[in-house]
């Protein structure tokens, strides 16, 4: 009985890959565990090795193919199966990616003037966010890179790929696991007047650090009388990846939003992400930049101009409309533009708010939006007690409240630690149909 | 524990080689005893209900800060935990701005905003006064980075409790700190009492100055109640730091008189036991008989010192209770550093 060979994801977020190189040829024997092929993303690459054995009896995708999908079949041993006998090799599908805004047109000019930074170019996210790093590095010689796997390694999800090579080992330097001790001595290093980046390899991990991000990095200031402030740049991917659990997957815009002392940005473009991470860098306070995994191979355009950069504290307005105000950050914004395509299929205009800035928040340019549409949808992927939306939806209570037409509503993350099963874990998370419904309730369509 | 009379009547058997200078050990009895004072003062206030909230006397442990001071130079950064005044003191902070900050007013060094825990001056490289235990430690291996990512020859000085030593994080800072060759010096000062707990009930390490010995940190014990012994120890650990050689441990072996703040009663300890320790180990007696028997100084020049000390005192405290308290126009400043 034969089987067919399909592409695997390498990583939960993998959806798709480069098929590099065959290893064997149509005709050859293959062992169980032995290395067939090698593949390629934009973070890695990988050996893939074959689980039942047999003759290969044909090659379904030659070797240099871009953009192979996760689950396509690659090859046939023994003459294939028809389908028979599914997936050998892969993992699972990667739950869709779910939101896919590579596919998300690209965004309508803002509503508010934005300075116009020239041409752009299409970008990845992790290669925005390297950018950012390099060009702040390249500008301040008391910019420096510390983390887990950020040097030698390139980055655990390879942010800094190229950082070691050009900055050298003073300037980009691996940590061992020890978030607390390593997070408390980049805090000391920043109230001498350093500028440190910190990687956590992902923001779940920054708990273990975060008395020093809270009772030294952002209190000092004040408790100083204003004499000792702290430089610093705490970034790392944030909220849920794909199929990782509950330890692994949670928001923590609320977390460090709720303290006096830090900032909070969270970016979704490759543009949101270069242009706030240099603001961070330049920022004389703490900032905390939640970024997202899943957004990190996705491409935007992104200006090119050397000095591009963005203001922390603005948000800006993906998409104008005039029935409806969806306020969104980080990959939630994906989909709420996916929403508002919906939506607009259905003769509702809806406009998006990229909040970019969790703390402090653009209020006003909530407001003005709530101002024209009278209603007012927020969206995250966190859990909705005390969450971003809850602290949205007041903050317009209490500034356009006269201008709402319907009471706010929140789509928002269950308040459940995240589960792993695939059906759970999508169930757990927002979904397109319910921030199309969630439009829909506020605009009395329903 | 070594008594630090035996350490005196050492040094006295080398008197033509001494340890420490006339001048220095008149310095350091002066600053000594400025500390003694100063919290002596500051623990009145603190009953007269002029000092609120926690306050944590250094009484008994003052040969520590004076001694590693006199190793240090200028743009050497010190660290420490909640009971800093006289870290503070020791650094060169003026007592007015301390006494004034203990007292909650704009006078203070943090304009009242941070009180007897929280006080900073980066001008004398001093750089808190931290609440949570063991938290200056990692922010100390901070200091430490600064000056191996500068190469600037400077050294930082980390100081924390032997109860904060059983903390998570600073193990993981002295392996930090071992691992990238940081100049720390790391200085356990081990009054035998974290709070209520005896160090024999809270950490099975017997001897802490080994507690870095796993990374390959050196450390010594030292007679931490004597000003001579202290400065010695701190020399060869100040050396070893400049000289790239990474971090260095010293446990000072010492004791509180006080409570653990004002608000402790010291139950867990016998009254005959911090007689003992003050009639037989105080350091300032054991500098001033040192002094006046060794060094030819006589009673008179230190009653100059001990007027002198006296004065700084008494104006800190007048000061502390002159300053206003910071107007309400401070309440909302200074959260984030405005950019320019």
């Amino acid at each position: 009985m034969g089987a067919v060979i399909l592409m695997p994801a390498l990583s939960p977020t993998m959806t798709e890959g480069k098929l590099a190189r065959w290893l064997k040829k149509t005709g050859d024997k293959v062992k169980s565990g032995e290395v067939i092929a090698e593949i390629e993303t934009d973070k890695a690459t990988m050996e893939v090795e074959a689980v039942d054995e047999g003759v290969l009896t044909a090659i379904l995708v030659p070797e240099g193919t871009e953009n192979v999908s996760v689950n396509t079949a690659i090859a046939e041993l023994d003459g294939g199966t028809g389908g028979a006998k599914a997936a050998p090799v892969a993992a699972p599908a990667p739950v869709a990616a779910a939101p896919a805004p590579a596919s998300v047109p690209a965004a309508p000019r803002a509503a508010t003037p934005e300075k116009d930074w020239g041409p752009t170019k299409s970008m990845t996210v992790r290669e925005a966010l390297r950018d950012a790093m390099a060009a702040e590095m390249r500008a301040d010689a008391d910019v420096f890179l510390i983390g887990e796997e950020v040097a030698q390694y390139q980055g655990a999800y390879k942010i800094s790929q190229g950082l070691l090579e050009e900055f050298g080992p003073r300037r980009v330097m691996d940590m061992p696991i020890t978030e607390h001790g390593f997070t408390g001595m980049a805090v000391g290093a920043a109230f001498t007047g350093l500028k440190p980046i910190v990687e956590f390899m992902t923001f779940n991990f920054s708990m273990q650090a975060i008395d020093q991000i809270i009772n030294s990095a952002a209190k000092t200031l004040y408790m100083s009388g204003g004499q000792l402030g702290c430089p610093i740049v705490f970034r790392g991917p944030n909220g849920a990846a794909s199929r990782v659990a509950a330890q692994h997957s949670q928001c923590y815009a609320s977390w460090y939003a709720h303290c006096p002392g830090l900032k909070v940005v969270s970016p979704w473009s490759a543009a949101d992400a270069k242009g706030l991470l240099r603001a961070a860098i330049r920022d004389p306070n703490p900032v905390i930049v939640l970024e997202n995994e899943i957004l990190y191979g996705q491409s935007f355009e992104c200006p090119t101009a050397d000095d591009f950069i963005l203001e922390i504290g603005k948000a800006k307005v993906e998409r104008e409309g005039s029935d409806v105000t969806i306020v969104a950050f980080s990959i939630m914004v994906g989909m709420a533009m996916q929403a508002a395509e919906k939506l607009a299929e259905q003769g509702i205009s809806a406009e998006v708010i990229n909040l970019r800035s969790i703390r402090p928040l653009d209020t006003e340019t909530i407001a003005a939006s709530v101002r024209k549409t009278n209603r007012l949808v927020t969206l995250e992927e966190g859990w909705p007690y005390a969450g971003i939306g809850a602290e949205v939806a007041m903050q317009i209570m209490e500034t356009a409240f006269d201008h709402l037409d319907a009471p706010p509503v929140r789509v928002t993350g269950l308040d459940v630690p995240m589960p792993y099963a695939a059906n759970l874990e999508k169930l757990a998370l927002p979904r397109l149909e319910q921030v199309v419904e969630a439009a829909r309730s506020v605009t009395y369509r329903r | 524990m070594p008594q630090a009379t035996e350490a005196a009547s050492k040094r006295r058997g080398k008197a033509k080689a001494p340890a420490i200078s006339r001048d220095e050990l008149q310095r350091a009895y002066r600053d000594m005893l400025l500390i003694r004072r100063f919290e002596e003062k500051a623990g009145q206030l603190y009953g007269m209900g002029l000092i609120g909230g926690f306050c944590h006397l250094y009484i008994g442990q003052e040969a520590v800060v004076v001694g590693m001071q006199m190793c240090l130079k200028p743009g050497d950064q010190v660290i420490t935990s909640y009971r800093d005044h006289g870290h503070m003191l020791a650094t060169g902070m003026e007592a007015r701005g301390v006494m004034a900050e203990l007292t909650g007013r704009i006078g203070g060094y943090s304009k009242g905003k941070g009180g007897s825990m929280h006080m900073f001056s980066r001008e004398k490289g001093f750089y808190g006064g931290h609440g949570i235990v063991g938290a200056q430690v990692s922010l100390g291996n901070g200091l430490a980075f600064a000056n191996w990512y500068r190469q600037d020859g400077r050294v930082a000085v980390t100081y924390f409790g032997e109860g904060a030593s059983n903390q998570g994080q600073v193990f993981e800072s002295l392996n930090l700190a071992a691992l990238f060759k940081l100049p720390c010096i790391f200085i356990i000062e081990n009054n035998k009492y974290g709070m209520g707990t005896s160090v024999d009930r809270a950490s099975a390490s017997r001897d802490l100055s080994q507690n870095g010995a796993p990374w390959g940190i050196p450390g010594e014990q030292v007679n931490g109640m004597d000003v001579a012994a202290v400065r010695e120890a701190g020399e060869r650990a100040v050396a070893h730091c400049r000289a790239g050689k990474g971090p260095y441990l010293l446990e000072m072996k010492t004791y509180r008189y006080r409570g653990h703040s004002m608000s402790d009663p010291a139950k867990y300890r016998t009254r005959e036991e911090v007689q003992k320790m003050r009639e037989t180990s105080d350091c300032i007696e054991t500098a001033r008989k040192a002094l006046l028997d060794d060094f030819g100084v006589t009673e008179a020049d230190l009653k100059v010192i001990d007027d002198e000390v006296k004065a700084i005192v008494q104006d800190s405290a007048d000061f502390a209770q002159e300053s206003p308290e910071p107007p309400e126009s401070e309440l909302m400043t200074d959260i984030l550093v405005e950019a320019n």
